[in-house]
């Protein structure tokens, strides 16, 4: 892949976004602004109770109201279940507990929002009207939902197959070399973490409309969904089996995602069986109540790690206890978050040579759990990043020096962790110094002391993380127990008039692949951008894909460009070189331009399109006429961006109030093609990341099951005035493994950010004597630990 | 059912409505206006921000027949000819918006927040859109777009 062009759309340059056009007009197309001739509107029932076993569903009543075309509940309902994409084994050898989860309850409830009827109106007021009408008996049984007690004896059972509330008990690294590691510690630093529940909050609320044609037996899904084409796999192989010929999945203009619109959910198998039930359109659209009960939640761990060290403050080990919330069923990808995105994290920038994890994953009378942006690696960087800080406070040694002590040198790349992965490129070093300036860092005490003179407390703190995405090694992750391939296809079909359409496997959901893609196509075939067209969220028009998440799209979707590309250039060198009478090795591509190289025969791209199109005159005994290409992209490794963050705050003592005054984020994403683009990400990830450390939390009554944080009223989104600016750096050392050189943006910001922001706010409070906290730490809590450490400093 | 007329972007429009259709979804589900985005239920999200009478208000907010002879802005009527308002074009130029969701909404509360005043501070900004949940951006674009769309409005 060549540098790029330099020329001002494509790589390297901040173009403006192609497809902003539409959303700043009101011309983005959601699902919910789709409409199906002949639509019926679903509302779902939903269970009040976090457990209770269903005695009668009486929906006579109902079925009588003004409007109702159908009521079908799980009686009704003669498919499969939700499938789970990711085994994992126990210690023991023994597969996960994987229950049953049909998209309607048959018998049991087991969280507050579980689906309980479909009802199917003609308008979605009436579906909402005939649903008060149906009555339901349920006997209710005690609900389990503390995750530090769901694997007690005498915890109220989930699932009678999970004794103990357990799906897995899982471990990694060499416990031995642990053990023996920690017996010779000079000294060893404990801590305990809470990574609070979070809920991830794409704007856009979830929708599904399922359509079935008559005619053809097709059915058709619209879905706001990261891969469309993982939800037609596993629907239409899983839950309804139809044959993906006889299934199209649509994912249109989508509000965000995060992670919460990857998996595969209840409602989107509803719609399109009561599609093929009904005759007609069935859409749904969630409201933001129902959003909250029933979109994948985020994080939920509870973690206790303990670090070895030699008298001199190296790193010799490190073991960690993790208890991971699956909630009351097995979300898509859920059990790989906790171990297979988490513990194989453990190492982070650090060259720790002996590593141990034990993760547990429990489930709870809870939403389910899953990935939500940065998905297992925001846990391990918080609780590394804790764990260090800490041990350099006990040690004495400075909390930047303890760093870059035992960072992983420059030149150990490839590196092997003990925890599975090989590190292909990075610099630390790098990354931390240009934060250290970028924040001054040095100047902070004159700071501190100006803000004390205002009877604040002021306090800094910083992050150097890693984490580990571009997913993934097809073969690797299915040796972990994935159960599909994680490669990317990108096709390019050139059209007869030179115009370029990109069929991308990727999903664009506000990452501005539109754009993105269009410009690493601009530069690699010479053609203004104006020309280039990138087309994705439809299985009818993209040959395969895996979708978006996991940082993937550019290192994997990029990826895949770049091979079709490379074969469009290939061939299309052999039609240029029919065309100037030249031998193929003698053509050279460059600009948009063939020729032959020492002579000054030229023909440009546009020609040669037309001429695979109009072979005329043409090599047709060797070669095929048309322009199009198909790749698919099987990264050799995951990719690994890391780099360094620090954040500044400034705490109010008399009401605990923190506000964040600086941010800097110096990170290395590999090679860069939009700065603005790719800016934006990281502004985004840093802000959800200050969310989890100063307000958002998910809660549920541990009695009833009740989400209590259950609208924005509740759940404190970040707004505003809650963000400050953010200072990005970039320092750039390429992946060595792709052809791009691009590591992936899209979930630094959310990884690296909580930690700094909590060792800042730790750092305001050290001299009341505040040593730990926990997330989100808000005014109500900030003040709690500051009137706990003065009581004990009495 | 009730009837209902207002002018939605310049043009009179009348459509029979039940009592409880708010204002969103009569310019959604009746008017086809789709670019007015339900984010939340509790009128907290401002991606359902429009203007009634020239103030930005959440249409989710408010019942359709309580537009009764109203003048009601949508994001469909911001551009004008084909030309996008200076506070659309300013989030373009600042990438203000990255999914697209929130955007309709804060465009028409940013436009309001700065009517009459071309030189706001960020805090003054921050605090204005403080109705307005964004959850791709982290503010930081947004406050400059705003700005930069402030300055080229001119205060108008």
């Amino acid at each position: 892949m060549p540098e790029g062009t330099g020329s001002a759309t494509g790589i390297g340059a901040s173009v403006k976004r192609k497809e902003d056009f539409r959303f700043l007009t009101g011309r983005g197309t959601y699902t919910d602004d789709i409409n199906r001739p002949g639509q019926t509107y679903a509302y779902i029932l939903r269970s009040p109770h976090a457990s209770a076993d269903i005695v009668k569903i009486d929906s006579a009543k109902a079925a009588k109201a003004p409007g109702v075309v159908a009521i079908l509940t799980g009686a009704d309902y003669d498919k499969g279940g939700l499938p789970c994409g990711w085994q994992i084994h126990s210690k023991d050898g023994s597969p996960m507990i994987e229950p049953p989860h049909f998209p309607l309850c048959k018998d049991k409830v087991r969280h507050v929002g579980d689906q309980v009827a479909l009802i199917i109106a003609e308008t979605y007021a009436q579906a909402r009207d005939a649903a008060e009408l149906i009555d339901v008996s349920y006997k209710e049984t005690k609900p389990i939902v503390s995750l530090a007690d769901a694997d007690k004896p005498g915890a109220a059972q989930v699932w009678p197959e999970a004794k103990n509330n357990t799906c897995f008990d899982w471990h990694i690294g060499d416990k031995a070399a642990v053990d023996a590691a920690f017996a010779k510690a000079a000294h060893v630093t404990k801590i305990d973490i809470v990574n609070q529940r979070l809920i991830p909050n794409a704007m856009e609320p979830r929708a599904a409309i399922g359509d079935f044609d008559r005619a053809t037996g097709e059915f058709t899904l619209y879905t706001t969904s990261q891969n469309p084409h993982v939800i037609r796999l596993l629907m239409g192989a899983f839950v309804l089996q139809i044959p993906e010929s006889k299934l199209r999945v649509v994912a249109p203009d989508v509000g965000g995602g995060f992670g919460s619109k990857i998996f595969h959910y209840a409602e989107e198998a509803l719609v399109t069986w009561a599609a093929g039930k009904v005759e007609r359109p069935v859409k749904w659209t969630s409201d933001r109540s129902e959003a909250f009960l029933t979109d994948a939640h985020g994080r939920d761990q509870i973690n206790h790690a303990e670090l070895a060290m030699d008298k001199d403050g190296k790193f010799l080990a490190l073991r960690v206890n993790t208890k991971a919330n699956m909630g009351a069923y097995l979300s898509t990808f859920a059990p790989c978050v906790p171990t297979y995105l988490s513990a194989t994290l453990l190492a982070g920038v650090y060259s720790t040579p002996a590593i141990y994890a034990e993760v547990k994953a429990i489930f709870t009378n809870t939403a389910v759990v899953d990935a939500y942006r940065g998905a297992g690696r925001p846990e391990t960087t918080y609780l590394l990043e804790r764990l260090v800080e800490k041990a350099a406070r006990e040690t004495g040694i400075d909390r930047v020096e303890i760093r870059r002590k035992n960072f992983i040198p420059v030149d150990a790349f490839p590196y092997q962790t003990p925890v599975a992965l090989q590190y292909d490129s990075g610099d630390y070093f790098s990354t931390l110094d240009m934060a250290l300036k970028t924040a001054d860092w040095a100047g902070i005490d004159k700071r501190k002391a100006d803000s004390k003179a205002k009877g604040k407390l002021r306090g800094i703190g910083i992050s150097t993380y890693l984490e580990a995405c571009g997913i993934a090694p097809s073969a690797v992750v299915g040796s972990l127990g994935a159960r599909a391939g994680l490669y990317e296809t990108g096709q390019i079909r050139v059209h007869p008039t030179g115009s370029v359409t990109v069929f991308t496997g990727t999903h664009s959901h506000g990452q501005g692949h539109e754009t993105t893609f269009a410009q690493l196509v601009s530069d690699g075939l010479g053609i203004p951008i104006e020309n280039v067209e990138v087309s994705h969220g439809d299985t009818n028009k993209i040959p395969f894909g895996m979708g978006t998440y996991g940082s993937r799209s550019l290192a994997v979707g990029g990826s895949a460009i770049v091979k079709a590309m490379d074969k469009i250039i290939t061939k299309s060198k052999r039609i240029a070189a029919h065309l100037m009478e030249a031998s193929v090795a003698d053509v050279e591509f460059k600009n948009g331009v063939f020729t032959v190289v020492g002579t000054d025969k030229s023909v440009p791209f546009g020609t040669v399109a037309l001429t695979a199109y109009v072979p005329h005159n043409y090599p047709i005994t060797e070669l095929e006429p048309g322009l199009e290409e198909t790749a698919f992209y099987d990264p050799l490794n995951f990719t690994f961006p890391g780099g360094c963050h620090i954040c500044e705050v400034e705490v109010d003592p008399d009401t605990g109030t923190v506000e964040v005054l600086k941010f800097t984020a110096v990170d290395d994403i590999g090679r860069v093609i939009n700065p603005m683009i790719a800016e934006g990400q990281i502004h985004g990830g840093v802000a959800q990341g200050i969310g989890q450390a100063l307000l958002e939390a998910a809660a549920y009554d541990e009695e009833s099951g009740q989400l209590l944080t259950g609208s924005y009223m509740d759940y404190t989104m970040p707004r505003a005035d809650n963000i400050p600016n953010i200072t990005v750096g970039n320092h750039v050392t390429l992946c060595t493994h792709n052809p791009l050189g691009a590591k992936g943006v899209g979930e630094v910001g959310a990884i690296g950010s909580p930690p700094a922001v909590i060792n800042a706010v730790l750092d305001a409070l050290l001299p009341l004597g505040v040593k730990d906290i926990t997330m989100p730490a808000s005014p109500h809590r900030v003040w709690q630990a500051i009137q706990t450490a003065k009581k004990a400093a009495e | 059912m009730p009837t209902v007329t207002m002018t939605v972007n310049g043009k009179a429009v009348t459509g029979e409505v039940e009592g409880r259709t708010l204002l969103v979804h009569f310019l959604r589900d009746k008017l086809h206006l789709t670019g007015t985005h339900v984010g939340c239920d509790t009128a907290q999200c401002g991606a359902c921000t429009v203007h009634l009478n020239g103030k930005a208000i959440k249409s989710c907010n408010m019942l359709a027949l309580q537009a009764e002879g109203a003048e009601i802005t949508t994001i469909e009527g911001l551009a004008q000819n084909g030309t996008l308002h200076p506070m659309q074009e300013a989030f373009r130029d600042n990438h203000g918006l990255q999914c697209g969701f929130c955007t309709p909404g804060m465009v028409m509360a940013a436009v309001s927040l700065v009517k009459g005043k071309s030189n706001l501070s960020d805090d003054e900004i921050r605090h204005g859109l403080d109705g307005n949940i964004c959850r791709c951006t982290g503010y930081h674009n947004i406050v400059k777009a705003v700005k930069a769309g402030a300055q080229a409005m001119g205060g108008k």
